[in-house]
């Protein structure tokens, strides 16, 4: 945007200092259009619009207590396990500041699977939304990668594991998968360049992340929030400003997250985690039983079900892909789910499926649990399969013409 | 804020008649083939920096002393930051071996080609699904792996998936009859 430059009255009496900064950098009328009384938000969202600025605010938090951890950790095969020990045992409040990380890291995952549960369920995710769904997916895709290579850096059992679980993942693209691997470990096993180089990555991600969480609300202004009755807002009155009405309920909601999550750092920090990632990696020997993070679960089962190595990645990856281009396969004009009597149930049903997946992820590979992990990865496809027939067929129920 | 300046476009200001459009178009295309291709050299180093170095690829080899391991059990030796069984098989076993060349169809391929003496097998203890150290037994004489159930036979073939190819052989010679040199 450029300005010609002299042809605009300007504020040069500093101690008029709002609009003296207004004049050089509009910053504050920046923050007052996006998050305060002149952003405009539908009247009528309800708690489940909660968890968008509450999964910011549990990124800012993990940022800032990694920023402390990386003071104290070493990113070194020698050390790294040891660092954490010093950590919990020495360092003053390190403890504090390491559990509120672990768990801050689960419970960030909780908010944002809640967040986009909404979404799925009041259908924010369709036009004009698509962009701002799609840039979502992509955060949670980055959130998954900062998750494993956090979880890489205590150099447990578990760490040690899941890395080359993980990084093997790779080694199914054709021709060149073998040589990705070896590249992406820096060796040829997961050993200490790979821990380093995850150090490195796990810091820079998250700023990453912010980058496009930044466009992510961008994309949002565009057309503004979604609303739990899906319809388009007509008039000045359907409208309330964000601030103060939507900040103070914000701040209501943050109140309530963290009963939870304090009782967490401080009753059971290690509920959420695995007891193996407390003994020392050794390459020699694999856990009897691994399991990923619990936030991994559902797709670490779809990934078994299938007793193909190239199927079994191939699904997996899919299984987050689909999300993508979910606004091209549900195309029916009704947004929210309250006015649509099959997608409604069906709905229900692939959540529960969902965290069906996610037990069987964290039960053995072995008999029934197989079976029950394939039928639970069809029924999760299906349900997307579904949505175009869906989208021709189902009858909505009358739709309000206003909020 | 500001009223938007007027739309204001270089091309304006020349006479579309004065520009060569196909000399201008080879010069831009010229301009950015170069520079793409300069970025890619200049990413090279950087892509390459994380291979694994010279010091990783110095520890290439190892000497196994086949002495300390009794007919019939296997040893775990840790060779590039990876297992490798050596496993000192009995009569019986290489007979099991050998009858699975019939049977073992999901990566065909005869015991005999997978060692170099039929007492010794050496394979690589990485699965070949996605990477975890299998454990001896299963139902098929040779190992499971913990992690997503593949089985493994007396011959290191796999026998039921998700992994889809056998354990792998490393390079090996024997250096006399009781040592081998891994790598
Ligand atoms: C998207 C945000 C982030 C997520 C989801 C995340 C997740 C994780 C997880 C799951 C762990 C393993 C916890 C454990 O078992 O101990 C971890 C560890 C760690 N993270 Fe993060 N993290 C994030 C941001 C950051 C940032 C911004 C930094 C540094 C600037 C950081 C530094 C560390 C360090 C040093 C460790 C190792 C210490 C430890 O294991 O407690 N993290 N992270
Ligand atoms: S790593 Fe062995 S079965 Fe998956």
């Amino acid at each position: 945007m450029a300005h010609t430059p002299g042809s605009k009255q300007v504020e040069n009496d500093i101690r008029n200092t709002y609009q003296w900064l207004e004049d050089r950098l509009p910053i504050l009328s920046f923050i007052n259009n996006s998050v305060g009384s002149n952003f405009m938000a539908p009247r009528n969202l309800n708690y489940m619009w909660n968890f968008g600025s509450l999964a910011g605010i549990a990124l800012v938090l993990q940022i800032l207590t990694g920023i402390f951890l990386a003071m104290h950790y070493k990113p070194d095969v020698a050390m790294a396990f040891d660092s954490i020990q010093h950590i919990m045992r020495d360092v003053n409040w390190g403890w504090l500041i390491r559990n509120m990380h672990m768990v801050g890291a689960s419970f960030f995952f909780i908010v944002v699977y809640i967040h986009m549960a909404r979404g799925l369920y009041y259908g924010s995710y369709k036009s004009p939304r698509e962009v701002l769904w799609g840039i979502g997916v992509i955060i949670f895709l980055l959130m998954m990668a900062t998750g494993f290579l956090g979880y890489v850096l205590p150099w447990g059992q578990m760490s040690y594991w899941g890395a080359t679980v993980i990084t093997n993942l790779l080694s199914v693209i054709p021709f060149i998968g073998q040589d990705i691997v070896v590249w992406l470990w820096g060796g040829y096993s997961v050993g200490d360049p790979t821990l380093n180089r995850f150090f490195v990555l796990h810091f820079v991600l998250p700023f990453v992340i912010v980058g496009i969480v930044i466009l992510h609300i961008w994309a949002l202004h565009e057309h503004g929030s979604n609303n739990p009755k899906g319809v388009d807002l007509k008039t000045k009155g359907d409208y309330i400003p964000f601030h103060p009405y939507y900040t103070i309920k914000d701040v209501f909601g943050l109140g309530v997250y963290l009963i939870p999550f304090t009782f967490m750092v401080f009753y059971a920090p290690e509920y959420l985690g695995h007891t193996d990632n407390n003994i020392p990696a050794d390459p020699l020997v694999t856990p009897a039983h691994i399991v990923p993070e619990w936030y991994f679960l559902p797709f670490y089962a779809i990934l078994r079900a299938i007793p193909i190595k190239e199927l079994g990645v191939l699904a997996m990856f899919g299984a987050i892909a689909i999300l993508l281009v979910l606004p091209w396969l549900d195309k029916h004009p009704v947004r929210s789910a309250r006015f649509r009597p099959l997608y409604r149930p069906l709905y229900v049903l692939f959540l529960m499926n969902f965290v069906l997946l996610g037990w069987c992820g964290m039960m053995p590979p072995e008999g029934i649990y197989v079976l029950i992990a394939q039928a639970a990865t069809a029924f999760y496809f299906g349900f997307f399969a579904l949505l175009p027939i869906l989208s021709k067929f189902e009858k909505a129920k009358p739709v309000p013409t206003s909020i | 804020m500001s009223q938007k300046p007027e739309s204001h476009d270089v091309n304006d200001e020349v006479a579309l008649g004065d520009v060569d459009a196909e000399r201008r178009a080879l010069l831009v295309n010229a301009t950015a083939a170069f520079g793409i291709a300069g970025a890619a050299c200049v990413a090279l180093p950087f892509v390459s920096s994380m291979n694994p170095s010279r010091s990783v690829k110095a520890m290439a080899t190892i000497d196994v002393n086949l002495t300390e391991i009794p007919e019939g059990e296997a040893k775990t030796f840790l060779w590039q930051g990876k297992p490798v069984f050596v496993w000192h098989r009995n009569a019986a076993q290489i007979e099991e071996a050998r009858k699975g060349d019939a049977t073992a169809t999901l990566d065909p391929a005869k015991d005999a080609d997978r060692v170099q003496k039929a007492e010794w097998l050496v394979v690589m203890g990485v699965c070949t699904h996605l990477g975890c150290v299998p454990m001896r037994g299963g139902e098929f004489g040779g190992w499971r792996c913990p992690c997503h159930g593949s089985q493994f036979d007396d011959s290191g073939r796999v026998r039921q998936g998700p992994a889809g190819t056998n354990l792998e052989i490393p390079p090996y010679r024997f250096l006399d009859d009781n040592t081998i040199r891994v790598g």
